[in-house]
C-alpha cells in the first residue's frame, strides 16, 4: 500500500498548516487524556485516598485494585462474555449490513424509500421503552417455543446486532453510493453475478466505511448497559453491567472501577491501533484503469 | 456460483453461531424449574460486595436443602439492576420464585398483584405474626391489606458522631433533641470541619429525614385515604428544618448539596464532619479506615423529651423483605425457605453478619445484638420508628418530594434563599406531579 | 475467470429460495432483472428489524394508549383505555407535568444541538489534520479512540470525580491554580450542571465523528488534491473545496444519527447524575425514564417517547429535505 503523503504532492503544507496541526492535535490529546489520568491514579490509590483531596501526583500508590478486581466481581467471565457477545453481534451485523446495503445501493425496487426510512426512525424512538416489550416477546417466545432468549447470550447477541443495523446499513450505503458503478459493469463482464460484484469489488473498496461500521456495531454491543441488565443473569451478565457490581451497598470501590475498567480497555484499544491500518485511502482509485 | 455459496456458508454461520450461544449460553429457566425440588431465589446485595454475599447466603442454603430436599438456586442482584428485572420479571411472569425486596418498594408491588399476600393462616406456616416486630410488618404493605412479604432484616437511622471532635469541642454528650444538635453543630464547625453531614442529591435519604421531621411536626405526607398532602403546614415545616441545617444553621457544608454516592460517610471517617444521621454505618466506616472506638452511636435527635412515637418518631423503618412471586411453580417450597429465613436460628445468624436488627423479636435478644450500636438500633426499631407511607405511589412520591428537597439544597449551595415559601412552592409542584 | 464446478445447491441461510441460476450474460446494475435478489439481500435485515425494534415500538405506541401504571403491568390487556389522556396531561403545558415536559424538551434540543456541533467540529479538525502521515499517527488515532473504548460507567464517573466541588480536578485547576474564579462553583448541581453534561457528552463522542470522517476522507481520489494543486488552490482552499463537498453524503448522515442519538443518551446523563438530573440539565431521557421506570406509569411514560418519536420524525424529514442534492433520476 502505498504511504499517503500529503494532499498536496507537489508541494510541503505550509507552515500555518503544520503549525495549526500541532497545537490543535495536542490540545484536543490533552482533553482526551486529562480524565484516562484521573482513572489512572485513581486506580493506584487506596479506597480512602480515592475522592480525597485532588493532587496531580498522587502519594501511596498500591497496586492492590488490579489484585482485587478479580475477586470482588467475577470480572473474567464478564470479560469473555462480553467477547462472544460483541464479536458475534458485530460479525453478523456487519455481514446482514453489507448485503441490505448492497441491495439499497445498487437496486431500484419497491420498497426501498419505505426501508431506509423505517430503519431509521427506530433511532428515535427513547430505548428504555423498548425494553420491557422486548422482554416480553422474548419471554413469548420462549413459552411458545422453548428456545429461551431471555437469560441467554444469544438473545442478547440478537438485540445487539439489530441495534447497530440501522446505523450501519445508512453508513454502509453512502460508502457503496461513493464507489461506482463501473467497477460493478467490470466484474460483471467478466462473469460474475452481482454477488461476485459485491465480494469482489465493492467490498474490498469499500474496507474502510466497513472497518468503521465494525467498530461501531462491537462498541454499540461492548457498552450497552440497560439491556444487559435485565436480559443476563450471574452467568450471562456481560461487562458494561458486570462493572456496576462494584457499587455495593455501603461502598463503592472506586479504584476497582477505575482499575476494571482500564484493564478490560487495554484489549479494545490495542484492536483499534491493529485496524486503524484499514482507515486508508481505498482502491478505487486505479481500479478503474 | 462460488460467490453464492460463500454467501450462504456465511450466513448459516452466522446463524448457526447465534442459535449455539442461544442454547448454551447460560440459559435460565427461572421461575422454578417447574420441580417441586428447586426454589430460584434473588438475594440483594447486603454485603460488601456480591461475593462476599454469595459466601455468606450458600452455607445457610446447603442447610436448607438438608432440611427439606429442596435445591435453592441462589442469585445475588446488584441493587442498580434489582429494580428493573423485578419489573422484567412483574410484567412478563417470568422470574424468581422468592426474592428480597427493599421494603419501601412493598406497596407499590402488592399494588402490581405479582407479590403473594401473606394471610393469617400462611403467617402461621412460618409461626405467626407475632414473631416479628409490629412496625417490620407494618411496613410489609398497605395498611388494611395482608402484608405482600415478610420482614427479613430491620434497620434504622441513628446519629453517629466523632468522639475525639467531640471532647475537642468540649461536648460532654451527643445531642438529644434538635436544638441541642445546631447548638453543637456550630461549636463543632470551625476550621475545616462541618458539623452534621447529609447528601443532598441522594432522594431516598431526604425522604426518610424529611418524613421523620414531618411526623415531629404532627403532619403525614399523606392523609388517611392515600391523597397526598405535601403542602401542610407540618411537612413543610419539616422539609424546612431538613433545608435549614445548611442555609441557615450552616452546619452543614455546601458541597454536600450534590453528595449522593456516601461520600457522607467517608467524610465522616476521615474526621472532616463530626456527625451524621445514618442507618447501620458502622461496617462502612471501618471499611473506610475508622476504628468502632473512636466514634459513638446515639438515637437521632426529637424536637423534646424522648423519642417514642407520633411526634416523638425519630426514624422511619428501613429493612428487607422477602417476598413470594405468585406465580412461583413451587409455592409450598418458597414458603418454607420463608419459614427457614425467618427462623431464629438463621436470624441470628444472618442479621449478625450484616449488622442489621433482626424483625424477629426473639432473635433480637441475643448477645450478638447487644453491642451499644445495635443496642441504639434495636431499641428505635422496637419504640420509636414508624414505617413510610404504604402507598401504591410511594417510588412517585420518593422521587418526586426527593428531587424538590434536591433542588432546594442546590439553591441553599449557591447562596439563595430557602423560605417557608419557596419550600411550599416547590412540595406543591412535587404534589401536582403526583398523577393517579 | 474460473467457476466453480459444483452448483450453487445450497439456499442462502437467510431463507427463501436462492434466486436461482444467474443469468451469464453481463446486466446493466440497476435495472430490475432479478426483482427477488435485492429483497432476498434485505431479508435478514427486514427479519431482525421486524422482531426486535418494530414490534416493540409499535408495542410501546399501543402502550401509550393505555392506563399502565403498577396495578396493570402484570396483564397489559386488562389496562383501562386511556385514549389520549396520557397525551393530554403530557401536552399540557400549565400543568407542571407538561411544563416540566416542555424544560425538559428545550434543554434536550439546546444541549443536542450544542454537543454533536462541537462533536462534528472537533472531529472534523482532527480527521483533517491527520489525513497524512507523520510519524505516531496510528498511535495517536488510536489514543483518540479510546474515550469511545472507555465503558461508559467509567468514563461519566471520572468525570464526576473530576467535577465534584470540594475535590474534583476542574475546581482545583480553575480556583486553585489559575485563579479563574472567586469561589468554587458548583458542576453537579445548579446551573452549570448544563455545560458539565455537555462537556462529558462531547469528550465520549467526538471519537466517533472522527472515526467516521476519517472513514469517509479515504475516498477522496488523490487525482482531485492534486489537481487543485496545480491549480494554485492552498491548502485550506482544498479543505473548502474539495475534501467538505466530497464527505457531504457521510456527513449527512453522521450529522443526522449523533443528533438522534444524543437526543436519546440515557446512560451519560443516568451515570452523571443519578436518578434525577438537576432541572437546568433535565435532559429528556431520564425526564421519560423517571416518568416510566422509576414511577410505575409506563402508560404516561411511553405517551412522551411517543411525542417525542413525532418531533424527531419531523425533524429527521425536514433535515433530510434540506441536506438532499437535488437528483434528477432518484
Amino acid at each position: 500500500m502505498p504511504r499517503v503523503t500529503s494532499p498536496v504532492s507537489p508541494m510541503a503544507p505550509p507552515r500555518s498548516f503544520v503549525w495549526t496541526r500541532r497545537i490543535g492535535l495536542s490540545l484536543i490529546a490533552l482533553f482526551v487524556l486529562v480524565p484516562v489520568y484521573v482513572m489512572l491514579s485513581s486506580s493506584l490509590k487506596p479506597l480512602q485516598d480515592v475522592s480525597g483531596s485532588f493532587r496531580w501526583l498522587p502519594s501511596g500508590l498500591t497496586l492492590r485494585p488490579y489484585v482485587d478486581i478479580w475477586r470482588t466481581v467475577p470480572l473474567a467471565r464478564y470479560f469473555v462474555n462480553s467477547l462472544i457477545v460483541s464479536g458475534a453481534a458485530t460479525v453478523c451485523s456487519v455481514v446482514i449490513a453489507v448485503f441490505a446495503a448492497y441491495a439499497v445501493s445498487r437496486y431500484r425496487f419497491r420498497g426501498k424509500r419505505v426501508f431506509t426510512v423505517t430503519v431509521l426512525s427506530t433511532q428515535m424512538f427513547p430505548g428504555i421503552l423498548f425494553l420491557l416489550p422486548l422482554f416480553l416477546i422474548f419471554v413469548n417466545i420462549g413459552n411458545t417455543t422453548g428456545i429461551a432468549l431471555y437469560g441467554s447470550r444469544g438473545g442478547l447477541i440478537l438485540t445487539y446486532l439489530t441495534f447497530s443495523l440501522p446505523f450501519s446499513i445508512w453508513m454502509l450505503i453512502g460508502y457503496f453510493d461513493s464507489i461506482p458503478r463501473d467497477l460493478d459493469e467490470a466484474a460483471l463482464v467478466d462473469g460474475c453475478g452481482p454477488l461476485g460484484a459485491l465480494f469482489r469489488v465493492v467490498v474490498p473498496a469499500a474496507v474502510p466505511g466497513i472497518v468503521a461500521v465494525a467498530v461501531y456495531a462491537f462498541m454499540t454491543a461492548w457498552g450497552e448497559v440497560l439491556f444487559a441488565s435485565v436480559m443476563t443473569n450471574d452467568t450471562t451478565r456481560t461487562l458494561a453491567v458486570g462493572l456496576r457490581g462494584y457499587a455495593t451497598q455501603y461502598d463503592v470501590y472506586w479504584n476497582q472501577v477505575m482499575a476494571a475498567s482500564l484493564v478490560v480497555s487495554v484489549p479494545v484499544v490495542a484492536g483499534f491501533l491493529l485496524l486503524q491500518r484499514y482507515l486508508v485511502a481505498g482502491l478505487t482509485a486505479g481500479a478503474v484503469k | 456460483m462460488r460467490l453464492f455459496r460463500a454467501a450462504a456458508v456465511l450466513s448459516t454461520v452466522c446463524a448457526l453461531a447465534a442459535a449455539t450461544a442461544a442454547c448454551g449460553g447460560g440459559t435460565d429457566t427461572s421461575g422454578g424449574g417447574g420441580s417441586a425440588k428447586t426454589l430460584t431465589y434473588w438475594a440483594s446485595n447486603q454485603g460488601p460486595d456480591v461475593q462476599a454475599d454469595k459466601k455468606t447466603l450458600t452455607p445457610e442454603l446447603k442447610k436448607f436443602e438438608k432440611q427439606t430436599g429442596i435445591k435453592v438456586k441462589l442469585e445475588v442482584v446488584p441493587w442498580s439492576d434489582l429494580l428493573n428485572r423485578i419489573l422484567a420479571a412483574t410484567s412478563s411472569g417470568q422470574g424468581p420464585d422468592v426474592l428480597n425486596i427493599g421494603n419501601t418498594w412493598s406497596a407499590s408491588l402488592q399494588a402490581t398483584g405479582a407479590l403473594l399476600p401473606w394471610t393469617d393462616s400462611r403467617f402461621q406456616q412460618i409461626g405467626g405474626r407475632d414473631r416479628f416486630t409490629d412496625s417490620a410488618v407494618a411496613s410489609a404493605g398497605a395498611a388494611g391489606q395482608d402484608p405482600a412479604a415478610v420482614p427479613l432484616y430491620s434497620m434504622s437511622y441513628a446519629l453517629y458522631y466523632n468522639k475525639k471532635l467531640f471532647a475537642d469541642a468540649g461536648i460532654a454528650a451527643p445531642p438529644a433533641t434538635w436544638d441541642e444538635l445546631v447548638a453543637d453543630g456550630k461549636k463543632l464547625t470551625t476550621g475545616g470541619v462541618t458539623g452534621l453531614g447529609l447528601e443532598g442529591a441522594n432522594l431516598s435519604n431526604n425522604i426518610h429525614q424529611a418524613f421523620v421531621l414531618a411526623k415531629q411536626h404532627g403532619a403525614d405526607f399523606f392523609d388517611s385515604a392515600g391523597k397526598p398532602t405535601f403542602t401542610s403546614p407540618g411537612a413543610v415545616a419539616g422539609v424546612k428544618q431538613w433545608v435549614d441545617f445548611m442555609a441557615k444553621d450552616k452546619i452543614v457544608g455546601a458541597g454536600s448539596a450534590e453528595y449522593a454516592q456516601n461520600q457522607t460517610l467517608q467524610d465522616f471517617a476521615k474526621g472532616k464532619t463530626a456527625m451524621v444521621l445514618w442507618q447501620s454505618a458502622a461496617s462502612a466506616f471501618e471499611s473506610y479506615g475508622m476504628k468502632a472506638s473512636e466514634f459513638g452511636v446515639a438515637p437521632v435527635p426529637v424536637a423534646s423529651g424522648a423519642p417514642g412515637t407520633g411526634a416523638q418518631t425519630d426514624s422511619m423503618v428501613a429493612g428487607i423483605n422477602l417476598a413470594v412471586f405468585k406465580n412461583s411453580k413451587n409455592v409450598d417450597g418458597a414458603v418454607k425457605f420463608v419459614k427457614f429465613m425467618t427462623s431464629d436460628a438463621e436470624q441470628i445468624t444472618l442479621n449478625k453478619t450484616y449488622s442489621s436488627i433482626p424483625p424477629v423479636k426473639a432473635a433480637q435478644a441475643n448477645a450478638a445484638f447487644d453491642t451499644p450500636a445495635q443496642k441504639v438500633l434495636s431499641q428505635t426499631l422496637a419504640t420509636s420508628a414508624a414505617p413510610l407511607p404504604q402507598v401504591a405511589q410511594e417510588a412517585q412520591f420518593e422521587t418526586a418530594v426527593g428531587t424538590a428537597i434536591k433542588g432546594l439544597f442546590a439553591d441553599a449551595a449557591a447562596g439563595k434563599p430557602v423560605t417557608t415559601a419557596s419550600v411550599k412552592a416547590a412540595l406543591d409542584k412535587a404534589q401536582q406531579q403526583m398523577q393517579q | 475467470m474460473a467457476t466453480t464446478a459444483t452448483e450453487p445447491h445450497a439456499p442462502p441461510a437467510g431463507g427463501g429460495p436462492a434466486a436461482g441460476e444467474p443469468a451469464r450474460r453481463p446486466r446493466q446494475p440497476g435495472r430490475i432483472r432479478k426483482l427477488s435478489l435485492p429483497y432476498l439481500l434485505l431479508l435478514p435485515a427486514i427479519a431482525l428489524e421486524l422482531l426486535i425494534h418494530l414490534v416493540p415500538m409499535v408495542l410501546g405506541i399501543i402502550m401509550s394508549f393505555r392506563g399502565i401504571t403498577q396495578f396493570f403491568i402484570r396483564n397489559w390487556t386488562e389496562a383501562p383505555w386511556a385514549g389520549l389522556r396520557n397525551f393530554r396531561v403530557a401536552l399540557d403545558f400549565n400543568a407542571p407535568i407538561g411544563k416540566a415536559l416542555l424544560h425538559s424538551f428545550l434543554v434536550t434540543c439546546a444541549f443536542t444541538v450544542l454537543s454533536v456541533g462541537l462533536c462534528w467540529l472537533v472531529g472534523m479538525f482532527a480527521s483533517v489534520m491527520m489525513q497524512d502521515s507523520f510519524r505516531g499517527r496510528g498511535l495517536l488515532r488510536a489514543l483518540f479512540l479510546i474515550p469511545y473504548a472507555l465503558p461508559v460507567y467509567a468514563a461519566v464517573i471520572t468525570w464526576a470525580f473530576m467535577f465534584q466541588h470540594d475535590n474534583g480536578l476542574v475546581n482545583h485547576v480553575l480556583h486553585d491554580q489559575l485563579h479563574l474564579t472567586s469561589g468554587k462553583p458548583f458542576w453537579l448541581i445548579g446551573d452549570n450542571s448544563f455545560y458539565a453534561l455537555l462537556v462529558v457528552s462531547v469528550w465520549k463522542g467526538w471519537p466517533f465523528a472522527f472515526l467516521i470522517i476519517t472513514a469517509g476522507l479515504q475516498n477522496i481520489p488523490r487525482e482531485l488534491y492534486e489537481a487543485a494543486a496545480i491549480d494554485g488552490a492552498g491548502m485550506w482552499q482544498q479543505i473548502r473545496r474539495i475534501t467538505l463537498p466530497s464527505l457531504r453524503p457521510v456527513n449527512q448522515v453522521l450529522v443526522l444519527v449523533l443528533f438522534l442519538w444524543t437526543f436519546n443518551d440515557f446512560n451519560t446523563p443516568y451515570v452523571l447524575f443519578g436518578n434525577s438530573a438537576p432541572e437546568p440539565a433535565d435532559v429528556i431521557s431520564i425526564h421519560i425514564y423517571q416518568a416510566s421506570f422509576v414511577t410505575w406509569n409506563f402508560g404516561s411514560g411511553s405517551a412522551m417517547s411517543v411525542l417525542l418519536l413525532l418531533f424527531l420524525l419531523l425533524v429527521t424529514g425536514g433535515y433530510l429535505l434540506v441536506t438532499t442534492p437535488r437528483r434528477k433520476n432518484a
